[in-house]
């Protein structure tokens, strides 16, 4: 089986110098509190939370400040206590920096918990309890997409999960919150897997601890393994967690080659499982679900102390930094507060990245909030960044061989530019992951990803366009119809009236020959 | 009985004279182009009139002579230019084609005398509103189509900007290089 996987042959990529500093020191546990605290209510893929609280209200740390909507949705909770300042629009960390709706939090510095109970052995409470939880306390996907994590875990039950990979392959280059958070907190980490594979189980108190052979009948559709992923330049990371999951057999870590991108979901399944994701088609579907580390801990955190999301691992790196580090920083928290915290040289800051440098947003300024989505702030000096200066493509083809979707960069390129985005659709625009590894290759510095990420949001743009076009025939046609009715009845109402005057007269002259 | 036989012969007149002209359309029949047909469809049909002919009927005819641009419907903008253009079997340049600005009509309640003349022209009742009360436009359904610009007395009504946010905001279009270095490049390889 082993050997079979080393043949596995990996998809495009490219390798980046890594640049990961910061990976040798530990996680920074004592970042000042901030005086205030800026907490949008949208850190996650769905819809807006809903406030649950008024401005001027006392609250404390881990209150519920906004419930969650509908079925794709995360709630979100006070990082610390305080007073409730405003509620309203602030620019969001996002590369336009439009205003989004935020709580404004006033911290009183105490720090004070809400009091919460935690179940004394979470592996007796039901797989849907687990489910429950991990809501409530706004877990999500924490490698960046945000995901809520409620909804794979239902998912998981939902669908013939049999392997659970935990991402911990951190590709991208700068990054290594996770790397720290796998060093430091192994057994957490693990935990908050067996808890995860317990969320997933379709029976109440499906015990876990049995070996595979003791489950029959349905137990077999339950998820069975957890496979940790690590890339392999993080050594010690992955001896952490190997220690750390030795006692449980169902808890594989294993290592991966290093290579930019190999943290995106399909490569990595193709990697650990050979198998491939089809197009169109969710990683359930072929039995398999992903969730990052940091995900994995915050369901420890969750589940084992009853804390809701309230911070986060953040790498603070970059040329511009003069401490680079990964600190703990709770959300809202402003990035100029971080990065004064981090001794950032302004002056010398080219680009603010929230991210990665591949595939991370540019933010116009450090007045933004810190969010659930938030791994990484990168203040780059201008020697980071690419150079921009176009020359016209030699079509030798590079990006063709780096694309880890299989596309053709170049081709979709030409027929953007030109706008023929059905063309490019055709080629496979809807595919195009935005990985960047096409722009970082190109020879002739043609920004290739900016053009799919112009294209993608312009194909979205089109069909909203085309939806409403058809909305407004509706639209029309209904308004014909009642014109149309309301003209008939007119004319009814017309023909009513003339026989009824007819039908007077007709009396009337009938009376007066009577007399 | 004058009464009566005024109205017998009258409906007497109306029925054959009805027949008259129902057997006319049956037999007279102007066939109508099958192109101008499916062109017609794919038009928003809202006769606004913001392409120069009098309504999306003659626009199609005119597409269908080859009178008229694919890029003719401000409404419909590129989206529309392309599906004209896949019907009609012609060749698309879009990267000339500036997308329209998009409006939406916004009553200022401060003017609005509740008249009702707007909600009445509106070809989407995308205006609501009752006599002598303000109206509000829904967003939504607003087409940009200024019928409710030109009725409106008090010229509360008027067409603005649609506001960006994080919704509906996009990447813009990477500026492309300078045609000329372009042009030498691929001339090289080809």
């Amino acid at each position: 089986m082993l050997s079979f996987l080393k043949k596995q042959r990996i998809r495009g990529g490219v390798h980046a110098e890594e640049r990961k500093a910061a990976s040798a020191l530990p996680i920074v546990n004592d970042f000042p509190l901030p005086k205030k605290l800026y907490i949008p209510l949208q850190q996650h893929v769905g819809k807006a939370a809903e406030p649950v609280i008024k401005v001027g209200e006392k609250v404390l740390k881990g209150q519920l400040l906004a419930h969650s909507q509908g079925l794709v949705s995360a709630p979100v909770h006070a990082p610390s206590s305080g007073i409730i300042l405003d509620v309203n629009d602030y620019p969001a960390p996002h590369p336009s920096a439009l205003p989004i709706r935020m709580i404004v939090l006033e911290t009183d510095g105490k720090d004070e918990w809400l009091k919460t109970s935690v179940a004394a052995d979470p592996f007796q409470l039901d797989a849907e309890e687990i489910s429950l939880r991990v809501g409530a306390a706004g877990i999500v996907g924490l490698g960046g997409a945000t995901f809520p994590t409620v909804v794979k875990l239902n998912m998981g039950r939902e669908n013939q999960i049999d392997t659970l990979i935990i991402n911990g392959a951190e590709c991208e280059p700068y990054l290594c919150c996770d790397d720290r958070l796998m060093q430091e907190r192994a057994a957490e980490i693990i935990d908050g897997v067996r808890l995860m594979l317990h969320g997933m189980t379709n029976s109440p108190g499906a015990n876990l601890h049995l070996p595979e052979g003791g489950r029959t009948g349905r137990y077999d559709m339950n998820t069975k393994s957890a496979v940790v992923a690590i890339e392999d330049n993080k050594p010690q990371a992955f001896l952490m967690m190997q220690a750390a999951a030795a006692p449980y057999a169902q808890i594989k870590v294993m290592q991966i080659p290093t290579r930019y991108p190999m943290g995106w979901d399909r490569q990595l399944i193709g990697y650990v499982t050979g198998r491939e994701v089809p197009v169109g088609c969710r990683s359930s579907e072929i039995g398999v679900t992903i969730h990052n580390v940091g995900t994995a801990h915050a369901v420890h955190k969750a589940i084992r102390h009853g804390q809701p999301l309230l911070s986060r691992v953040v790498t603070v790196a970059g040329g511009a930094v003069n401490r680079p580090m990964n600190v703990e920083v709770p959300f809202g928290t402003l990035i100029s507060e971080l990065f004064a915290f981090c001794e950032v040289n302004t002056e010398n800051t080219a680009r603010i990245i929230m991210g990665g440098p591949m595939m991370g947003d540019s933010l116009p300024h450090s007045n933004l909030p810190t969010v659930k989505a938030t791994s990484g702030i990168l203040a780059l000096t201008p020697n980071e960044l690419k150079n921009t200066d176009e020359q016209p493509c030699i079509r030798c083809a590079s990006c063709v061989s780096v694309c880890p979707a299989g596309l053709r960069p170049l081709d979709m390129a030409n027929n953007i530019r030109i706008n023929q985005l059905d063309a490019a659709v055709d080629l496979g625009l809807k595919d195009c992951i935005s990985c960047g590894c096409c722009s970082y290759i190109c020879p002739s510095n043609i920004p290739l990803v900016q053009y799919f990420k112009y294209a993608s949001g312009e194909v979205i743009a089109r069909q909203q366009a085309q939806h409403k076009a058809e909305q407004t025939k509706k639209l029309i046609d209904a308004r014909n119809a009642r014109m149309e009715r309301i003209a008939q009845q007119q004319r009814e109402d017309e023909l009513a009236r003339i026989a009824a005057k007819a039908e007077r007269e007709r009396l009337k002259a009938e009376q007066e020959t009577e007399a | 009985m004058y009464v009566l036989s005024a109205i017998v012969s009258l409906t007497l007149l109306g029925l054959f004279l009805g027949l008259l002209l129902g057997v006319a359309a049956k037999y007279l029949k102007v066939e109508s182009s099958p192109v101008v047909d499916e062109l017609e469809a794919l038009l928003p049909g809202s006769q606004c009139g913001q392409c120069g002919f009098p309504g999306c009927r003659p626009a199609a005819e005119a597409l269908a002579e080859g009178n008229a641009p694919a890029t003719m419907c401000p409404p419909g903008g590129s989206a529309l230019a392309e599906q004209i253009a896949a019907l009609l079997g012609i060749d698309l340049d879009l990267s000339e084609v500036k997308e329209p600005e998009l409006l939406v009509a916004r009553v200022s309640e401060d003017t609005c005398t509740g008249c009702t003349r707007c909600f009445k022209v509106c070809p989407t009742d995308a205006i609501v509103g009752a006599p002598k009360q303000i109206h509000a436009v829904v967003a939504d359904a607003c087409i940009a189509c200024k019928k409710c610009v030109e009725v409106c007395p008090t010229e509360c009504l008027q067409m603005h900007p649609v506001e960006v946010t994080l919704r509906n905001w996009r990447w813009a279009k990477p500026q492309p290089v300078p045609a000329q270095s372009l042009g030498s490049g691929s001339n090289a390889l080809c």
